[in-house]
């Protein structure tokens, strides 16, 4: 049969500020199963989503055996057969809909034509078939909303393959499948291969990339590493190293900190849902404490039930004693404090002014018995706040909407700061700040350490957690896989860990 | 650059009809009011007399009460139809406790005002516990409570004497004092309290500035430690009490309950707390902004009365300045 290739030659995208993609070269050839792989930000994502026309806005040149292609939109990669599945399955799917339609959705969006009337029949019947040669096992009529993960990730792989489509990207596929799913999406993938279907698999599970790719490509800081055949002689250990290689970052200078007594002690810590799974953990005094991991290792998972957002069990103790947190404002009450992941989300009243985020946790501090409010008081206290964690901002009334990332994440660290909590929780805390407010968080979070309070450090940047914590713990599929001194280890060894090696 | 400074005054201007939009409006009108309504006759405008602002401060003064419980809800980024038909069921109550059964005023305020509060507590278990869209189910609760009000009345209007279904004459009467509650001065003494302890509530309270920071943001208000349920739960149980507040007064006023009086109430009202949003630039419901729409709303019905536009047209208008306030209101916060 004849082998389609496809090459990618000298693709370069920017994003303000950032050089996501810079001169890379990659080929896939149909019929083969292709591994990328790089560790976060390396710029896997942003290249296939090139080819998947969603980032229209790359420079260098595309070929489709040998002639030149572009591919500027999703719809320029679908008639050049090229189809993508994003990790966030439901994205993609419409949950009211049957699975015919959603499998067929394509057809009834796009080849529809004159045609006003849907011919049922037909698309059951085509739907079916479809299923039937993935070997999947759900019935049509049933609604998109009513499967499972697995299930779901089926149907939009079937939609690719009723695009007939020559290349197949699949992001990150089994992060959240169990062993078995994993091994059913593996007999399908291999299914397709053998049908002459060319697929990119991105994953950062290691050990399943031997099971199932012949090549395997590796990314860092958005280029190419090198492109080579995968086999065992190639140990996960080298790959590692290539995905890491040297960063040119600003190393910071960890200060010398006294450890105390403990402060917070995790036994048996399981979500109601298995988000997390038996977390044993414990946290001292003047300890900063990280925990390592991949994007969806079950860090903010782990944050947030720790700060009783998700319903567990396990047993926790502050100071030796036992305490139970049934929600987070129970959690504040017992001393916790959580600087969440999504920002503007779930950390600020974006509407309202500096000083209102800063005494929202500590609104007692500022009220009398009928639940007065002493404004005065308030913004005094607002003053004082942003004077010591340098925020920039014109004075405490302005909106937090207004301010830069670091300065929000500044107000979101405050707002703790002024409800004197003992456990500080920081989830991915210098996501998205510039490297002087990074800097600036950094001190802070030592200093409140210094002051004797614990912090829990949750970051998916190595370098980080080398650079700041005291001790680590890794996450592996809501799990804790190790636990390392930071002095003895290194980035490597983290990865290693993360990525499901033992 | 020329074309910058034109953009920024456009923004400017923009903002200034956000923010004083209401007020003008209100001058605006009371001007073409005043000279739509000149009597030859007495040589000055028939609008623009003591009394007639008297009267529209009385139809004022049952809207806002009533549209300060919706505030509430509104502070929370809820959304409570219920109101109208609260009204309507306190209303109803509230007669029934003089007429039927006889009772004295204190007890029958309070007997109405829990009884009504059977309606936040269907609305906190539909909205806040069962996480149904605040709009359809207080448009269910809207819907049971009415059917609950004319079930009570047997399906008629209570008056003072009469008939009951078992042929006896209905033994109570209204007392004057109760009366003199929905006339002037008290029944303005009592909207500009109902005013002042929501405004107190809203801006200088902690549970205020909770109720904002559930509204907001409720994601982020959870992650600070506040109890987004129970604020939510306390703002539908405030909405009820002062619907319920506002159906009292209006009883007080008419010295009757008719069929479906309180009904009426719920799109002035609705329409007043969301004038409010924009008022003087606040962009979250709030208890000053509310009175100025609910202001603006009766001034609008009286004057159109007068100028002999029909009863049954009125709804054209009120729908009209409903959508205009609502326009006003996201056009602000897309921002």
């Amino acid at each position: 049969m004849n082998k389609l290739k496809l090459e990618m030659k000298n693709i370069a995208i920017e994003f303000p500020g950032v050089k996501a993609l810079d001169g890379v070269d990659f080929g896939l050839t149909s019929g083969t199963i292709h591994a990328l792989v790089g560790a976060n930000g390396a710029g896997k994502s942003t290249l296939m989503k090139v080819l998947a026309g969603a980032n229209t806005h790359y420079t260098g040149q595309i070929y489709l055996d040998g002639a030149p292609v572009e591919i500027r939109s999703p719809k320029d990669a679908k008639n050049l057969g090229i189809e993508i599945v994003y990790q966030e399955v439901d994205t993609a799917l419409i949950p009211y809909l049957s699975v015919a339609e959603n499998v067929m959705f394509n057809t009834l969006v796009n080849r529809m034509g004159k045609k006003q009337i849907v011919n049922w029949n037909e698309m059951r019947k085509s739907a079916k078939e479809v299923l039937k040669k993935l070997n999947v096992d759900v019935n049509v009529n049933t609604l998109a909303s009513e499967l499972t993960l697995a299930q779901k990730q089926m149907i939009l792989i079937a939609r690719c393959v009723v695009e007939k489509c020559k290349f197949l990207i699949l992001d990150e596929p089994t992060a959240p499948l169990s062993n078995s799913e994993t091994q059913e999406l593996f007999r399908v993938v291999r299914e397709l291969a053998k049908e002459d279907v060319g697929i990119v698999f991105i994953s950062h599970r290691l050990n399943e990339l031997y099971e199932i790719c012949e090549l395997i490509t590796i990314m860092r800081d958005g280029k190419l590493v090198d492109s080579m055949p995968l086999t065992r002689e190639l140990e996960a250990n080298t790959i590692v190293e290539y995905m890491l290689g040297h960063k040119f970052e600003e190393v910071y200078e960890k200060h010398p900190c006294k450890i105390g007594a403990p402060l917070l002690e995790i036994e048996g810590l399981t979500e109601k849902e298995g988000k997390v799974k038996n977390i044993n953990m414990y946290v001292c005094e003047g300890e900063i404490v990280g925990v390592a991991g991949l994007v969806g290792a079950g860090k903010t998972e782990l944050c947030k039930t720790l700060f009783a957002n998700y319903q567990y069990s396990g047993s926790m103790k502050m100071k030796g004693k036992e305490l139970k947190n049934r929600n987070p404002h129970q959690a504040v009450k017992n001393g916790f404090a959580l600087v969440p992941e999504e920002r503007r989300k779930e950390g600020i009243l974006v509407t309202d002014p500096v000083y209102a985020n800063i005494s929202v946790a500590a609104m007692k501090k500022y009220t009398n018995g009928l639940a007065v409010v002493n404004k005065k008081q308030e913004k005094e206290d607002a003053r004082r706040m942003i004077k010591e964690l340098g925020i920039k901002t014109p004075s405490e009334n302005q909106t937090v909407a207004l301010l830069s990332g670091g300065n929000q994440q500044k107000v979101v660290v405050g707002k703790w700061l002024n409800s004197e909590a003992e456990v500080y929780i920081y989830d991915e805390p210098t996501k998205g700040i510039d490297v002087g407010a990074k800097r600036d968080m950094y001190e802070l979070i030592e200093r409140l350490a210094a002051a004797g309070k614990g912090a829990i450090y949750a970051t998916c940047e190595f370098t980080e957690i080398l650079s700041i914590c005291n001790r680590v713990y890794v996450m592996y599929d809501g799990e804790i896989v190790k636990e390392l001194n930071v002095a003895d280890t290194n980035e490597k060894e983290l990865l290693y860990y993360s990525t499901g090696g033992k | 650059m020329n074309q910058t400074q034109v953009k920024k005054n456009n923004f400017k201007l923009s903002d200034f009809v956000t923010k004083w939009g209401t007020i003008v409006t209100i001058f605006v009108l009371l001007i073409v009011f005043t000279f739509g309504n000149w009597s030859d006759t007495t040589g000055g405008s028939m609008f623009l007399t003591t009394g007639n602002m008297i009267t529209i401060l009385r139809s004022i003064s049952i809207t806002a009460i009533i549209a300060i419980g919706l505030t509430f809800a509104l502070s929370v980024d809820g959304m409570d139809l219920s109101i109208g038909a609260c009204a309507n069921f306190a209303d109803t109550l509230i007669m029934t406790m003089f007429v039927w059964y006889n009772l004295s005023i204190g007890v029958s305020i309070l007997i109405t005002v829990l009884a009504c509060l059977t309606i936040a507590v269907v609305n906190s278990i539909l909205i806040v516990k069962l996480k149904i869209p605040d709009m359809v189910a207080a448009l269910s609760v809207m819907f049971m409570f009415q059917g609950v009000a004319l079930t009570y009345s047997n399906g008629g209007a209570i008056t003072e004497r009469m008939m009951r279904p078992d042929g006896s004459q209905a033994p109570g009467l209204v007392s004057n004092t109760f009366r003199a509650l929905g006339s002037e001065p008290w029944l303005i003494v009592i909207m500009l309290c109902v005013v002042a302890f929501a405004h107190f509530f809203l801006s200088y309270t902690k549970h205020g500035r909770y109720m904002y920071a559930v509204g907001g943001n409720p994601e982020a208000a959870k992650l600070s430690g506040i109890s987004v349920a129970k604020y939510k739960i306390l703002a539908y149980f405030l909405s009820t009490i002062f619907a319920s507040l506002g159906g009292i007064c209006l009883a007080a006023r008419v010295g009757t309950a008719q069929v479906s009086a309180g009904d009426a109430y719920l799109m002035p009202s609705v329409a007043a707390a969301y004038i409010g949003f924009s008022v003087l630039g606040a962009g979250k419901a709030n208890a000053l902004g509310t009175l100025i729409g609910a202001i603006l709303v009766g001034l609008l019905e009286n004057g159109l009365i007068m100028m002999a536009v029909p009863y049954y047209a009125m709804n054209i208008v009120k729908g009209a300045v409903l959508a205009i306030a609502l326009a006003m209101t996201y056009a602000s916060k897309k921002k």
